[in-house]
């Protein structure tokens, strides 16, 4: 049995993996705690949702950042394409399936199969360019999916969905049909159906594939890329297949993300799923550090909460933000600074040494002898 | 005759995203850095030089060397404060905390002028030009524009390729190494480009806003991505494409709202540049650099 459990445990990915999923479980058990007990305010309870959003997506966006090494601006696109496509799918079901815990994984499932197929379609040209021209290119899609989202009109009656550019009179709809996108308006009216529970059940599935896809003979490819192409290329291993293919679950769980979010309330715009958002999923992948799927859950829910948490600043809870971000980041990773932080803590503990001596001299000469 | 009017207004918008997209250009060709902050100088120097005018009644061209002069040295500040203790890690590092100084920089502009958007008075007082019977106008801000952006260009070009500090800065961008083993102070001459990059940011500006007069802190963020974007159509890095890339993207941008829809030119403007990128990975005048193994 020891043995078992070391063997376990000696495994570097395993034991990772195993923390990351002990982490989000108790976290989860422990919100349901809190909430029974009452002690949740109305805005912690409000982001309950938009955390689990945040968590996937920086996941799923750290697949690609981190461990396939491509630089993405555009994630909020496929975001969006899962939360209009989402909503269309849940209201357009709606008599259908009754049951709303139903609709709204087929809700997730539909608009992550969308945003996986944009993901394929944006993918396959793009993926063959480098760096900086990559991350140009991923947020001109990304601008493309909110331009286009932000000019459809979409609606429902008898006969069916109906759809228009750029006005409500293309729709043509019968009398009693129902607007469900209204171009910059957003999504108009969709039912909420999120709950937090599907968010956990998300991020658990979202966990799953990718630290499966992680720790797999595919993933070491991928990592084998992201570290020297070239080299990867040269042993045989087909580098478009392969980025293509972290690049695709990437967006398959933005879009699921994506649906939830546009079903947790009954109104979201395009303005949501513009390049300020691609860029704070990008801040929670960095800060989270890149590759490492722990940080990015704790990174998301922090910085999802941070505003929260300093409304009492008031008009300068957005600078202080700023400068939090700023700070950390130097913090992290500066040479000089992070050496001075060393300075100071061998420092520190060498004070503490010296206050512990005897302490310590009994115990070092105790397991010596 | 309309296509005619479209092209000026785009050659005008256009000289305007040049001017911004220089200053990405230059700053990534030498620090290798995307500098997310820079859409947020533009602003400043805007708000600047409106307060200059406003609040102290001075003449317009006093409001543009303040702005000039404030925007340099934030430029030169947040190089030293923000980025340049980040050299040489991560590029990923410095583009988070330049997106860190661009909230920061929005964020101080809300507290200090509020949310609410103000009506930027133009800085040029010529009046505009009617041609054909009046089927083209021309108003002052956009022959001011045009030429303000030629004779920058023209400078640059020349700072560049005649100065020693020019001199310094293309060698700094080529090889950094190699420069600093040839006496070139690496830290000064990068500290330069900010500052010129800052300057340039602020003449965009007051130039932006005497075109539309809306401005409110978030005012440079998307003449800042339509740049960003400019600066890689013609090749990140290269002073010439910069040029290109702005003038051709204002141009299309114009022209697409003129003659096929405005609803989705932005739709247009970014499909042609992907077509640009899948055709010519490296952008319009990029230079296309082997991989050695």
């Amino acid at each position: 049995m020891k043995n078992t459990i070391n063997s376990f445990w000696s495994n570097k990915a395993r034991r990772t993996s195993f923390v990351t999923y002990a982490v989000v479980i108790l976290a989860f058990i422990a919100v349901q705690v809190f909430d029974s007990m009452g002690m949740l305010s109305y805005a912690m309870r409000g982001q309950l949702i938009p955390i689990c959003v945040y968590i996937v997506l920086a996941i799923s966006l750290n697949l690609v950042v981190g461990i396939s090494g491509e630089l993405s601006l555009g994630h909020a696109g496929f975001m969006g394409v899962g939360a209009f496509v989402g909503a269309v799918a849940s209201t357009a079901l709606q008599s259908v399936i009754p049951d709303t815990s139903l609709r709204l994984v087929v809700a997730m499932v539909v608009g992550g199969i969308m945003a996986g197929i944009m993901g394929v379609v944006i993918g396959i040209p793009v993926l063959r360019l480098r760096g900086d021209y990559l991350a140009i290119v991923t947020l001109a899609f990304g601008e493309i999916i909110r331009n286009i989202a932000n000019n459809l009109y979409v609606g429902k009656d008898e006969a069916g969905l109906h759809f228009a550019l750029l006005n409500e009179d293309g729709l043509k709809m019968s009398e009693t049909g129902k607007l469900i996108m209204a171009g910059p308006r957003g999504t108009v009216s969709v039912s909420a159906i999120s709950t937090f529970m599907a968010g956990f059940v998300l991020i658990m599935i979202t966990l799953f594939v990718v630290l499966n896809l992680v720790n797999s003979k595919e993933g070491r490819a991928i990592k084998a890329i992201r570290d020297n192409r070239i080299a990867a290329e040269s042993v045989g291993i087909n580098v478009m297949s392969f980025k293509l293919k972290a690049f695709v679950v990437s967006a398959v769980l933005a879009g699921a993300a994506g649906a939830l979010y546009g079903l947790s309330m009954s109104n979201v715009s395009s303005v949501k799923f513009s390049f300020n958002t691609s860029i704070d999923i990008l801040v929670f992948v960095v800060l989270g550090g890149m590759g490492n799927i722990l940080g990015s859950v704790i990174a998301a829910t922090v910085l999802t909460l941070l505003p929260e948490l300093m409304r009492p600043l008031a008009d300068y809870r957005m600078i202080m933000y700023a400068i939090v971000l700023i700070v950390v980041m130097l913090c992290t990773w500066s040479p000089k600074i992070k050496g001075f932080i060393q300075v100071v803590t061998d420092g520190v503990k060498g004070w503490f040494k010296k206050l512990f001596r005897g302490l310590f001299v009994k115990k070092e000469v105790g397991t010596n002898g | 005759m309309a296509v005619l009017q479209y092209l000026i207004n785009g050659l005008s918008i256009g000289s305007i995203y040049a001017i911004i997209a220089l200053g990405y250009t230059m700053v990534y060709g030498i620090a290798k850095m995307l500098n997310f902050a820079h859409g947020d100088v533009i602003m400043v120097g805007a708000y600047i030089s409106y307060c200059v005018m406003i609040y102290l009644k001075m003449p317009p061209v006093a409001a543009i060397l303040a702005a000039i002069v404030v925007c340099t040295v934030l430029g030169v500040l947040i190089e030293a404060l923000a980025y340049r203790p980040l050299r040489g890690t991560s590029s990923l590092a410095v583009l988070i905390t330049a997106i860190g100084v661009s909230y920061f920089l929005q964020n101080a502009a809300q507290l200090i002028w509020g949310v609410a958007q103000k009506t930027y008075s133009s800085v040029v007082a010529m009046e505009s030009i009617h041609l054909f019977d009046g089927k083209l106008l021309i108003t002052g801000e956009v022959i001011v524009t045009i030429i303000t952006s030629a004779v920058v260009m023209v400078c640059l070009t020349l700072f560049t390729s005649k100065t020693r500090m020019g001199k310094a800065m293309r060698a700094v961008s080529e090889d950094r190494d190699a420069a600093q083993l040839m006496g070139i102070n690496v830290n000064r001459t990068i500290a330069v480009t900010f500052a010129i990059g800052s300057a340039l940011a602020a003449i965009a500006g007051v130039l932006l806003c005497s075109a539309s007069p809306a401005l409110k802190p978030t005012t440079g963020s998307m003449p800042g991505i339509r740049a960003f974007t400019a600066a890689v159509f013609g090749g990140i890095g290269s002073i010439p494409g910069a040029m290109l890339g702005g003038i051709l993207l204002g141009v299309i941008e114009e022209l697409c709202k003129g003659l096929i829809s405005t609803q989705f030119s932005d739709a247009i403007v970014f499909g042609v540049l992907i077509v640009v990128l899948l055709v010519k990975p490296t952008g319009l005048m990029g230079k296309q650099v082997q991989e050695k193994v």
